[in-house]
């Protein structure tokens, strides 16, 4: 049973007058997860939006210890931080990582790894909102194929990396993916990992109204789009056991998902796929990708 | 009162493993490191010493030296005893969170086995390493034996968590110089030391119970504030550092000082070298008194903060301040140690001529022909009345 909005705490641990922007869903997952957590938790947070939005000195917009590090340093931070928690005999608090796809995929993922590999005792999350937002939306390994940046102006050529898989080569005792769009699912999966002792790795989708540019109120929207166009997978990995998550099980068979226009023409950064026409064949490969990202979710955990 | 000599353990002891017996005895929350030639032998000890159930900290064998600093700044955060350890293209790899360490004030012991940066790769002493980080806020110690290494390992812990100071603390010793060779080490009784060094008492960690943001997000309202309460800390070292010797001399009857003195006081000509390179001068001071040349040394131990009036004091009417030091700051007025050497000494009523010898880059030996070679040119200058801005010595042209 999932749980209901009214079982929820009532208390906030995001706090007003931070400095998030308007429709950012990054606050909708830092509220659900810290309500799941309950303060009982030390937050390592490397160079990224998160950074910005809760520690502008001499304010604190989060009502939990935080730890703001550099870009390439959150996860071994947090090791240090467990490290020494356990040598005081405390093995109750959560230690979190809140870090971009910047931070994840690309600058923070030797960190990352051994970590992993440690068994650290720690949750890793990464908030995906595919770019480099904090510094104005540069590419990132995370940016999805053809989405314009401030660094791929006519649309980056590559695919994004399946972060995914690196992280289950390394064998966590629990892994799941996230949507912002679905608050109560993301906050049962915090509740989860609180517990399952060992490295924990959370990936949260997570649209971007600056990034992607959208109208603010559309984030939700969005998220909602990624999964039933079969864009983004709902699904959780506790040990060996993969749980295709309820949300995305629909969406297995191609027949059944939203055509991918719907997804894309929401958002800015994929505009030129449809002027003056659409692009058929850069659609195509977008299509082509998404179905081979099912294909090898679930060849490999199934 | 001095401990008794029967409770003293008496060792032949490398540099690195004096250091690890000093990390044992310290009783650290938390060690984190990644192998670099020639600091290994520290951390394969201290794993030695967590194998035999001596320890009770928790090692973390990280995957690179900024993750090994990154891990001490988390652990630090939580109020833990901390120590790493690294040298030359690691410590570099630190450099980033060198920063965030100092600026974070969180109080690190940082182990150094000092080694020249690449390239060409070399694995050899120089102090490189060390003038690369000098402006990153940690506290320097040099050392000139495997005595002072493990000394003052147990006094960085006193220094860098002292309240008035909450500074990391680098402890360089002469990679493979120091680091490789035994020497006679005399160990305090682990009670001792235990006594010694105390327990750390952190000023607010991170703690779910009080929350409390570290490391936050300070632009140009803020940051200069924080900037400047860093610099009265690593000024309020000298004070702390003469209490802390003077409590750890009550116990080993054993203390360095900021910088060492010898035969300086009527010396003509004055060298001044840093660790290992002091006890080589030391011996040529003495073979070159008694061929009735006046030659004295400072050997300097604390590089940060840099005693500047101490040094001026102590090279007094000297004629000539011979620096000998084993880096360079390429394009640079002066390389590091004659730079603040020179500005230490620009407001003595009379300056002595000033002479900067760069020597043993990348592990080249530095005997005692060597500043043999640079106080004849000293001398030869004085009489001239000039000197070139610095030389290289030792090395083929």
């Amino acid at each position: 049973m999932m749980v209901a909005t009214k079982d929820m705490p009532l208390k906030e641990y995001v706090l007003k007058g931070n400095a998030a922007c308007a429709g950012c869903q990054d606050m909708v997952a830092l509220r659900h997860a810290h309500k799941a957590l309950e303060g009982d938790v030390i937050q390592v947070v490397p160079a990224c939006c998160t950074s910005v939005v809760q520690s502008l000195w001499p304010k604190s917009g989060l009502a939990i210890p935080v730890l703001n590090t550099a870009f390439p340093a959150a996860a071994a931070t947090a090791s240090g931080v467990r490290a020494a928690l356990k040598a005081k005999g405390n093995d109750h608090t959560m230690v979190m990582v809140w870090a971009g796809d910047g931070g994840t995929f690309d600058i923070g993922l030797q960190a990352l790894s051994g970590a992993l590999e440690r068994r650290t005792d720690f949750l890793y999350i990464c908030y995906n909102n595919q770019v480099y937002s904090n510094t104005g939306t540069q590419r990132s390994s995370a940016t999805p194929l053809h989405a314009k940046t401030t660094t791929t102006w006519f649309g980056k050529a590559e695919t994004e990396k399946m972060l995914d898989l690196i992280v289950a080569a390394h064998e966590p005792v629990y892994q799941f993916t996230a949507n912002t769009s679905y608050p109560r699912d993301f906050y049962d999966k915090i509740m989860k990992a609180k517990e399952h002792p060992g490295p924990k790795f959370g990936h949260i989708f997570l649209p971007c109204p600056q990034a992607w540019n959208y109208p603010v109120e559309k984030g939700v929207e969005i998220g909602k789009l990624a999964v039933e166009t079969g864009y983004w997978i709902q699904w959780e990995r506790i040990g060996e056991e993969f749980i295709l998550g309820r949300q995305s099980k629909r969406f297995l068979d191609p027949e059944k998902r939203k055509p991918i226009d719907e997804y894309l023409k929401m958002q800015g950064r994929f505009s030129h796929l449809y002027k003056p026409t659409r692009d058929d064949k850069k659609i195509a490969e977008i299509e082509a990708f998404i179905q081979h990202r099912w294909d090898v979710v679930m060849r490999t955990f199934t | 009162m001095t401990i008794s000599k029967d409770k003293i353990k008496i060792e032949g002891l490398t540099g690195d493993s004096a250091i690890a017996h000093a990390l044992r005895q310290a009783n650290l929350d938390v060690l984190a490191a990644y192998p670099i030639t020639p600091q290994t032998i520290i951390v394969e000890d201290y794993q030695r010493f967590a194998a035999d159930g001596e320890i009770n900290a928790a090692v973390i064998p990280v995957e690179s030296e900024h993750s090994a600093m990154s891990a001490c700044v988390g652990a630090s955060a939580v109020g833990g005893r901390v120590a790493t350890a690294s040298a030359s293209a690691g410590l570099a790899l630190m450099w980033e969170i060198l920063y965030v360490a100092a600026s974070m004030r969180m109080p690190i012991v940082f182990t150094v086995a000092n080694r020249a940066l690449s390239g060409p790769i070399n694995i050899h002493n120089d102090h490189s390493d060390g003038m690369g980080m000098r402006d990153s806020g940690f506290i320097q110690l040099y050392c000139q034996s495997c005595q002072e290494a493990y000394d003052t390992t147990l006094m960085a812990f006193r220094l860098a968590e002292h309240h008035d100071i909450l500074l990391p603390v680098m402890v360089g010793i002469d990679g493979f110089i120091l680091s490789h060779n035994v020497e006679r080490v005399e160990m305090l009784p682990d009670d001792e030391v235990e006594k010694f060094v105390g327990v750390r008492a952190p000023v607010d960690p991170l703690d779910p119970n009080n929350p409390l943001t570290m490391g936050p997000l300070a632009l140009t309202d803020y940051y200069f504030e924080f900037k400047e309460q860093q610099d009265r800390a690593i000024n309020r070292v000298p004070k702390v550092y003469k209490e802390v010797e003077a409590e750890f001399e009550k116990i080993t009857g054993r203390k360095y000082g900021q910088f060492e003195t010898y035969k300086t006081e009527d010396a003509d000509i004055i060298i001044i070298a840093m660790s290992t390179m002091g006890g080589t001068a030391k011996v040529v001071a003495d073979v070159l008194r008694e061929k009735g040349e006046k030659v004295g040394v400072i050997r300097l131990k604390m590089f940060r903060p840099f005693p500047a009036e101490g040094i001026a004091k102590a090279v007094g009417n000297a004629k000539a301040v011979a620096i000998f030091e084993k880096a360079m700051s390429f394009g640079a007025a002066a390389h590091p140690l004659a730079m603040e050497v020179r500005t230490a000494l620009y407001e003595s009523k009379e300056r002595p001529m000033i002479l900067d010898f760069v020597v043993g880059l990348g592990g080249r030996d530095v005997p005692p022909t060597t500043f043999v070679e640079g106080i004849e040119k000293t001398k030869e200058y004085l009489k001239a009345g000039k000197a070139p801005k610095y030389e290289t010595l030792g090395v083929r042209k």
